[in-house]
């Protein structure tokens, strides 16, 4: 706040004309109350499973079937359990490793596809770009078993290999690069192309950088997804060394209970990492990065 | 020698020609503009030139030697884009420096020639900005810059000043010119207005439909325009054309006023059309061209823009602007002979 100029207290407004003057204190009509209402129902439905998250990790076992969300006796003791399990780290760390990886790879793979599609006229362009396009249409659920089938004859079961490949590179991402690319635009090619560049530089010193906002989203979709896919790493993976933490997680507890006050810490503790990634990322989604080198 | 030649360029998209064979012949150090209507294959010449497009037919030389499979890189040439295409994500020094790439000098030696370039286009201090903060006008002379650091044996324009507003584009018009008489680079620039063609050229090139109508010198192309397209292009506002018909070697007004011509090639009798530039019409007593009704007047300060409804059609005269003629007067109009020009009506071509 700037320090008030110097008025002549005629001209200095009482505060009740400053009340006046500020209407849109009051709710100004039923749609922006409606919209409140909406938006504030949303933030409750988004924050309640992770409110009751973080209430069950500091529940005692005989307590995580109430509904009530203060525990009675609160204790930290089930950190220090999970914590204390070695195999907690071994699948954080595979985690870790897998959607890193496949995070990379999809910044790489989708994005130089998606420039090859959007940049360059070939033959059998439109077909290529369709036939990617369509696996889109097909569920997780009916690729697990011929990926498993794959996986089995190839000796790829149990391995990290074998949970990472089928998401190496991702029909999504591809389509995402390529709008991206399309907003690029060709004389910035072309340009590099005049100064000298080879078509792989101009990729990656050119447009690139062009559409970090997109690597940055693309990158936040894709390790969110790896971190918490539940589904092919359970049915890839044999051994408990072998876990991410999803699964591993999943596997607290015996056949007769599941222990969930264990689940909600160990989920506790993993949202973690993509709190951070997320942190690291949003900072690149910026708009109008593009537009700044052209005419404006 | 000529520092760029095409010939007999042609260009094709599928089975559709835009470009109809192509012959030009650029000189060291010469200021060439290509001009035309949109869609004339402006874009396409500059853009085979700088190898963005492939050749299908014909030859381009440049600097005597057979470019048609050479990269861009390879061509010793530099471009500017309508959309300045300066890399955003880079501060302007490093958007200089990308155009050295590709060559050879040392690093100090690199650094001197951005800080000289810089120094040409008065952007020293914007060295370290990004195009992000700079206005329209420095931008596009940081894409001249970057075209410029290499010092290529041709420059490639393409409408570079079409995005700036008027009186930058005039600002602009100028210092290319002034930096062009500098370094001396040959420039080959394209661009639709024909007032930018004819202060910045030493030579004009008037394309229509993928053809080339007319080389020449800005007085050559507004004073001896080969055909009418070309007379109607070149001059604001445009010349007038009246139909007339040619017989005995001498031409015969709508009106009935018989003129006679010198010089022309043809004494052919038949129709023809009589181009007379809205300068070069004055009020006369005698020896008439043709007469009409003032309709319109346009006052434009020295002069006024006065529009005359004749049987030949509405023509356009420019009077002084102190004592224009009155909406609804008659006026009586006459020129110099060596002022007019006789078009074949059929052909376009020009008669004498
Ligand atoms: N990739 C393409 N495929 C098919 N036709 C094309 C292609 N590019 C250009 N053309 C055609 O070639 C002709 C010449 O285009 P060009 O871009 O050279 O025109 P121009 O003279 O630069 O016009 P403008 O003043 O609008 O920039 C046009 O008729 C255009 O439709
Ligand atoms: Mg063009």
């Amino acid at each position: 706040m700037t320090a008030a100029p110097d008025l002549p207290d005629q001209a200095r407004p009482t505060s009740d004309a400053l009340f006046r003057a500020s209407p849109s204190r009051r709710p100004r009509n039923m749609g922006q109350t409606i919209r409140w209402l909406l938006l504030f129902a949303g933030g409750i439905a988004m924050v309640m499973p992770i409110a009751y998250m973080i209430s069950t990790s500091l529940k005692w076992p005989h307590e995580v079937y109430n509904v009530n969300l203060i525990p009675e006796e609160p204790m930290i003791e089930n950190y220090t359990y999970v914590l204390e399990d070695g195999r907690f780290y071994l699948w954080f760390w595979n985690s870790l490793f897998i959607a890193t990886i496949t995070t990379v790879a999809n910044l790489f793979f989708d994005s130089l596809v998606g420039y090859t599609l959007c940049k360059f006229r070939f033959p059998g362009r439109k077909l290529v770009f369709i036939a990617i396009l369509s696996t889109l249409m097909i569920p997780t659920e009916m690729l697990v078993i011929p990926w498993y089938l794959m996986s089995q004859s190839f000796g790829w079961l149990d391995s990290y290999w074998g949970i990472m490949f089928p998401g190496l590179m991702t029909a999504f991402g591809t389509f995402l690069m390529k709008q991206f690319f399309e907003s690029v635009p060709d004389d910035f090619i072309e340009a590099a192309r005049i100064d000298g560049l080879n078509e792989l530089q101009i990729w990656w010193t050119v447009a690139m950088p062009l559409v970090k906002p997109a690597l940055a989203a693309l990158a936040i979709f894709v390790f969110l997804g790896n971190w918490t896919a539940f589904l092919w790493p359970l049915i890839v993976t044999n051994s408990t060394d072998m876990y991410t933490l999803p699964v591993g997680l999943s596997s607290f507890g015996d056949e007769a209970d599941v222990a969930w006050e264990l689940i909600m810490t160990g989920a506790a503790i993993s949202t973690i990492p993509t709190l951070i990634v997320f942190l690291i990322f949003q900072r690149f989604i910026i708009r109008g990065v593009v537009m700044a080198g052209l005419k404006g | 020698m000529a520092q760029l030649a095409l010939r007999n360029l042609v260009k094709r998209y599928g089975s559709t020609e835009v470009l109809h064979g192509i012959n030009l012949e650029v000189a060291d150090g010469e200021f060439v503009v290509f001009v035309g209507p949109s869609g004339c294959g402006k874009s396409t010449t500059l853009r085979m030139i700088a190898g963005l497009e492939e050749v299908s037919d014909g030859v381009i030389e440049i600097g005597g030697r057979e470019v048609n499979h050479l990269e861009p890189k390879e061509r010793d040439i530099a471009m500017v884009f309508q959309n300045y295409a300066i890399y955003p994500h880079m501060s302007v020094r490093k958007n200089i420096a990308f155009g050295l790439r590709s060559s050879k000098m040392s690093k100090p030696d690199k650094a001197r020639r951005i800080e000289e370039v810089a120094g040409i286009l008065s952007m020293t201090e914007l060295l370290e900005r990004k195009p992000s903060q700079l206005s329209g006008g420095q931008r596009q002379r940081v894409a001249i810059g970057r075209a410029m650091v290499r010092d290529p044996s041709v420059f490639l324009f393409d409408e570079p000043l079409s995005n700036l507003d008027a009186q930058l584009r005039t600002q602009m018009r100028l210092e290319i010119k002034k930096l062009h008489q500098r370094v001396g680079n040959t420039i080959v620039f394209v661009t639709h207005d024909q007032v930018e063609a004819m202060t910045m050229a030493d030579r004009i090139v008037i394309m229509k439909d993928g053809r080339i109508q007319q080389v020449g010198t800005p007085d050559e192309v507004y004073h001896r325009p080969q055909n009418t397209f070309v007379a109607r292009f070149i001059g604001a506002p445009s010349m007038n054309m009246l139909d007339a018909e040619m017989s005995d070697g001498r031409v015969i007004m709508p009106q009935g006023q018989a003129i006679q011509l010198g010089g022309l090639t043809t004494a052919q009798p038949g129709r023809i059309t009589l181009g007379v530039r809205p300068d070069d019409l004055v009020p006369v007593e005698s020896d008439m061209l043709i007469q009409g009704k003032v309709t319109v007047r346009e006052p434009l300060g020295s002069e006024t823009l006065i529009y005359v409804d004749t049987p030949g059609g509405e023509i356009v005269v420019k009077a002084d602007g102190r004592k224009p003629p009155a909406v609804g007067e008659v006026v009586r109009l006459g020129a110099d002979p060596a002022n007019l020009h006789v078009f074949d009506r059929e052909t376009g071509m020009v008669l004498r």
